[in-house]
């Protein structure tokens, strides 16, 4: 092929790398949030001046980011099951990877809405 | 070189084979589970009814008050760490290079099952024994 070859530096490609990097970000923020988590076990307290940072202005726009990781790497995923499984599969893989990215962005514009209004409320004073 | 002089596979190579096949399968089929459950636990947890400026120890205690929460948060964090543990397994292996003497990719596989069945452990012990009343 006269471009290259069919996969490296294309969307196949791509959607694999994030797919990947997806899966370590969200995995590592799991360690820690089960380990916060049992913090309820320890100390009523402690759990709720821990659960107060996570509602923090920075935090609060990290935890965008973990839900759009999460959302992308399951969409990208149920697209990898759909191309191992579905025998049109491989043939709609790129088309499929369209619609992962239409719905993802459909998701998260309300999403973000909703997560980051009292945020952008308490900082307009309102 | 005659044709005999080629060892017969080794034993290992077949169950090994089977137990990739078996990893490639678990990542579809929790894969699947865990697109109900974490987009689930991250629309009522972040987006819904005020999102995260609404947990604390007290919100905690009233869902934990019901086995059907209990269960499902037990199968999340079962399958999110098995899943993930493997497919950091997978990276590993990828990236870490396999040199003679110098054994990376042993230490990291031993750092990553450490942490996943520690923190496996201390959540379920965790959702077993909650009790609302302390402190
Ligand atoms: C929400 C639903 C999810 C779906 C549908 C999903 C699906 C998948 C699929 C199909 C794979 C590819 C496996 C392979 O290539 O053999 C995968 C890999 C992976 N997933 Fe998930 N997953 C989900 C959630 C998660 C979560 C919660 C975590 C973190 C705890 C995670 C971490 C990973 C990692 C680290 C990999 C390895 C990536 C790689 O090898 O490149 N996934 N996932």
């Amino acid at each position: 092929m006269a471009s290259g070859t069919l996969y490296r530096g294309r969307e196949g490609m791509w959607s694999w790398v994030a797919h990947r990097i997806t899966g370590v970000a969200v995995y590592l923020f799991l360690l820690v949030h089960v380990l916060d988590t049992a913090l309820v076990r320890v100390d009523p307290n402690l759990y709720d001046t821990v659960i107060a940072s996570y509602k923090t202005p920075i935090v609060n726009l990290l935890e965008v980011g973990l839900v759009a990781a999460v959302l992308y790497h399951a969409l990208n995923g149920i697209r990898i099951i759909l191309v191992d499984f579905w025998s049109k599969g491989p043939r709609y893989q790129r088309a499929m990877l369209w619609v992962v990215m239409a719905i993802w962005l459909v998701l998260m514009v309300p999403g973000a809405f909703f997560m980051l209004r009292h945020t952008v409320e308490k900082m307009l004073g309102a | 070189m005659s044709l005999e002089t080629f060892s017969a596979p080794r034993s290992g190579a077949k169950s090994r084979t089977n137990f990739e096949m078996l990893s490639w399968l678990f990542m579809r089929i929790s894969g699947v589970v865990l697109v109900f459950l974490v987009l689930g636990h991250l629309l009522i947890m972040n987006i819904l009814d005020g999102g995260v400026q609404r947990i604390n120890f007290g919100f905690v205690a009233g869902r934990w008050a019901s086995p059907f929460w209990q269960i499902w948060d037990l199968l999340q964090l079962w399958l999110a760490i098995i899943h993930g543990t493997n497919g950091l397994r997978t990276i590993i292996a990828d990236y870490a290079p396999q040199k003679p003497g110098r054994q990376v990719r042993f230490w990291l596989q031993t750092v990553l099952m450490i942490s996943a069945v520690f923190v496996l452990f201390a959540g379920t012990l965790v959702i077993f024994t909650f009790d609302p009343t302390i402190g």
